[in-house]
This record gives structure tokens, sequence and C-alpha cells, in this order.
């Protein structure tokens, strides 16, 4: 039987793909950032998974305004790391798992959660930065992500975006179909994107630690409650584009403690200000 | 009936809700087509030419022609979208979002680096000093 053993939340910000990718990640600016993932690399290759469930968003690459599915599951056998104005990143393909994908969205819209399937998308710094953030600089033709990835991509660009409430469900519905797949997975689960930042109009620039940190602390310990927080307080808060935080819920209402089991333990936590015209925070979670 | 949107007394800020993308998606569309080094090559050749292929507004194609990022957002733009202009001219992201608040790019990148915009003062629209000001 598949398990999701664990969860793990980070920003997605691609001013830290570009770090990695144009060598700058040893400058004092970046320094204080990749510091904050050393444990995490190193907790990877310690809990390698066999599949990781990777919630993110795109960013008008691969949906424009033609068509804007609010959760589309990526059930392809492999996803091109997308061309987003400046080439490519050049990190290594990533391979799908069309099983547990399929098995995954034949379930959860059976829950009554309506997923768009998604047979070719290419992925952005939404689902990329993460993984270089987790795993590493690898090589992108000889190198390998360390294992099979599912793109969950969940519209948060165009209001109305899923209420944190919906996303905290649906990742019920997620573990209920991961469980009910019968080979045998280590399954991780990771919700990307935030913290607080707003890109747009003359409010642009916002930051807002105490909103974060306590946000974080509440993911931790009263994830329900933090589910039922509205759009509004995200946006007035933590900025417009801080909304993108409802998707870390998903992951988290995939977790043993909100169907009934142990609370997680926190294997490692961190938060940085800035990365670019962003608030960095970082969270794993294991299940006991 | 009116629709409940609490968003549009948060100053500075233009919520990119199911209305003003219908009122932007040629704009966005437009955008987009700049992902193609093809199209950028021509947009930049021509630009009045390039956005006159499509069906925008006067207001829309003079926000993009004057670079004027807050002028797009008002005619249904979308940062993710007109980011894209931004690329094309080979200015970052940074560069985009200071010319939005009326900083210099100087001035944004060392307001972010002293740990960015406050949230006080900058809830509610006429919130003056950090004091909430609840809507009506």
């Amino acid at each position: 039987m598949a398990k999701i053993t664990a969860s793990v939340f980070t920003s997605h910000v691609p001013a830290i793909g570009a770090a990695l990718d144009l060598g700058k990640s040893n400058e004092p600016y970046w320094q204080p950032v990749f510091k904050g993932y050393e444990f995490s690399k190193q907790w990877m290759k310690d809990n390698k998974p066999d599949v990781i469930f990777l919630v993110f968003n795109d960013h008008a690459t691969a949906f424009s305004l033609e068509m804007i599915p609010t959760f589309a599951i990526g059930c392809a056998a492999e996803f091109q790391p997308a061309d987003e104005g400046w080439g490519p990143r050049p990190v290594p393909k990533v391979i799908g798992h069309p099983e547990l994908a399929a098995h995954i969205a034949q379930s959860v819209i059976q829950d009554d959660f309506d997923l768009t399937i998604v047979n070719k998308m290419d992925v952005d710094h939404g689902l990329t930065v993460p993984l270089s953030l987790m795993c590493g600089q690898l090589d992108p033709v000889e190198g390998a992500w360390p294992c099979p990835v599912i793109p969950f991509a969940v519209n948060v660009v165009q209001y109305p975006v899923p209420s944190g409430q919906r996303c905290f469900n649906l990742g019920k519905a997620i573990r209920k179909a991961v469980e009910s797949f019968d080979q045998d997975l280590n399954v991780h689960i990771w919700g990307t994107g935030g913290m607080s930042h707003q890109l747009q109009g003359a409010r642009a620039g916002l930051i807002n630690k105490t909103f974060d940190n306590a946000f974080l602390d509440r993911l931790i310990t009263d994830p329900a409650g933090q589910a039922a927080v509205p759009h509004i307080d995200y946006v007035r808060e933590a900025g417009s584009e801080g909304i993108e935080l409802v998707m870390w819920l998903i992951a988290r209402g995939a977790m043993a403690d909100v169907n009934g089991g142990q609370p997680p333990k926190v294997a490692h936590r961190f938060y940085h200000v800035p990365a670019s015209n962003t608030a960095v925070g970082h969270l794993i979670l294991e299940n006991g | 009936m009116a629709l409940d949107k609490p968003y549009q007394d948060v100053p500075g800020t233009t919520i990119f809700d199911a209305e003003q993308s219908r009122k932007g998606y040629h704009l966005n569309q437009f955008c987009m087509s700049l992902m193609k080094a093809a199209n950028r090559e021509r947009f930049k050749a021509d630009e009045r030419a390039y956005l006159d292929e499509w069906p925008m507004t006067e207001e829309q194609k003079q926000g993009v022609l004057t670079r004027d990022l807050n002028r797009c957002i008002a005619a249904g733009g979308n940062i993710y979208f007109l980011a894209k202009i931004g690329a094309t001219d080979g200015k970052s992201f940074q560069y985009m979002a200071a010319s939005m608040t009326g900083m210099t790019q100087d001035e944004y990148a060392a307001m972010m680096l002293a740990g960015g915009r406050s949230a006080d003062g900058n809830r509610f629209i006429g919130e003056t000093s950090g004091e909430k000001k609840e809507p009506q």
C-alpha cells in the first residue's frame, strides 16, 4: 500500500532558480537562503521518497488565459522544464508517475473534486525551484531527480482561487487516494509558493514577517483553523501574491493527524527575507 | 445583485478577478505571445504595428507603449503576463516591481533588503499611521 510519510513546504521564488543557474548561490545576498536548505538536501537523501506529489502553480507559462483549470493533475510520463522567456532552466526533465496520478484522479474526482487531467504540460519555476532547493543542482542531461514527480497545478493567478478550506479538504482526499494504491510506495507531498509577497501596483514589495511566522505556527499545530482563514486576510496581510499560501494547505491536509493520526514531527523550519521580492518560508513535517 | 469583493479597499492593489480577466484577455494574450522569440523580434521592430494585430483597446496599447504597468493592470493586465514585456526589454522583475511603486530600482531593492514594505499603514485605503479603518 502506498503511504504519505512526509510533507515539505517551500517558497518557489524564480530568482532562486536564476541564482542557482547563474552560479550566484555563494554570493552574500543568496548565502542565507541556500543555507536554510542544507539540512533539507541531506534529509532528502536520508528519507528518499518513491514519488513526490508536488503542489505548485503555473505562472502564465503552460496555461494562458485560454484555459484556467482550478486544479490540474499531471498524468504524463514526463514533463519538460518550461521556457519562461529566458530559455528553459538547465535542470533534468521531470519524470511522472502516470499510474499513481491516474489512480489519484480517479479517486479524488469521485470524492467531488473536479480535477482537470493534463497529459501534456511544461513545468515552470513553481515546480522546478522547489526540486532544486531540496535536491541540489543536477546536470540537465546526465543528472536525474531522485524519483518520479506528480505535478499538481492550482490556479492562484485569477481570482477567485480555491479557498483554504477547499484546499485542505482536497488534501484529505488525496491522502485517501494514495492509501488505496496497491503498490508499496513512500510518497511525499509538497506544498509550494508564498510566503508574503506582492508583485503588483503601488503596494509591491509588501512583506509581513508577523503574518508569515503565525502562518507557519498555525500550519503545524492548527491547520484546520488556518484553513478557515478567508482570502481577504491573505491579500491584506501577506500581499496579493501571498495567496499562493493556500496551496500549502493541500499538502497539510494530507498528513496523518488530520485523519486521526499522531501530530507530525517538525523536522526542519526556516524563514528568511528577502529573496528578490519575496519572503522565503520552509517546513518539513514527518508523519509519526 | 453585485457580488461582494472585499479586496477592493486594499490600497495599491488590483485583484485579477474574473471581471479584470475578461477586460484584459487580449492584452494578456498579447503578452503571452512574447514567449516566442520570433514574436519578440517582430514586436521590437515595430511595437505599434504588432499591437495593432491584437483587438486591444487604445488604453491598453498606450499602457504597453509607455511601459506603464499600473495603467496596464487597471486595463485588465495581470503581472505574470505583463512580466513578459519586461523580459522582452531585458529588464529584471525587480525593475518592473519598482516601476509600479514610484521608486527607483535601487530604492526598491534597498527597501526589500531592509525587510520589505510594512503592512502597517497599507491594509486599507485611506488608512494612516497603521491605524485600522474598518470598511463600511
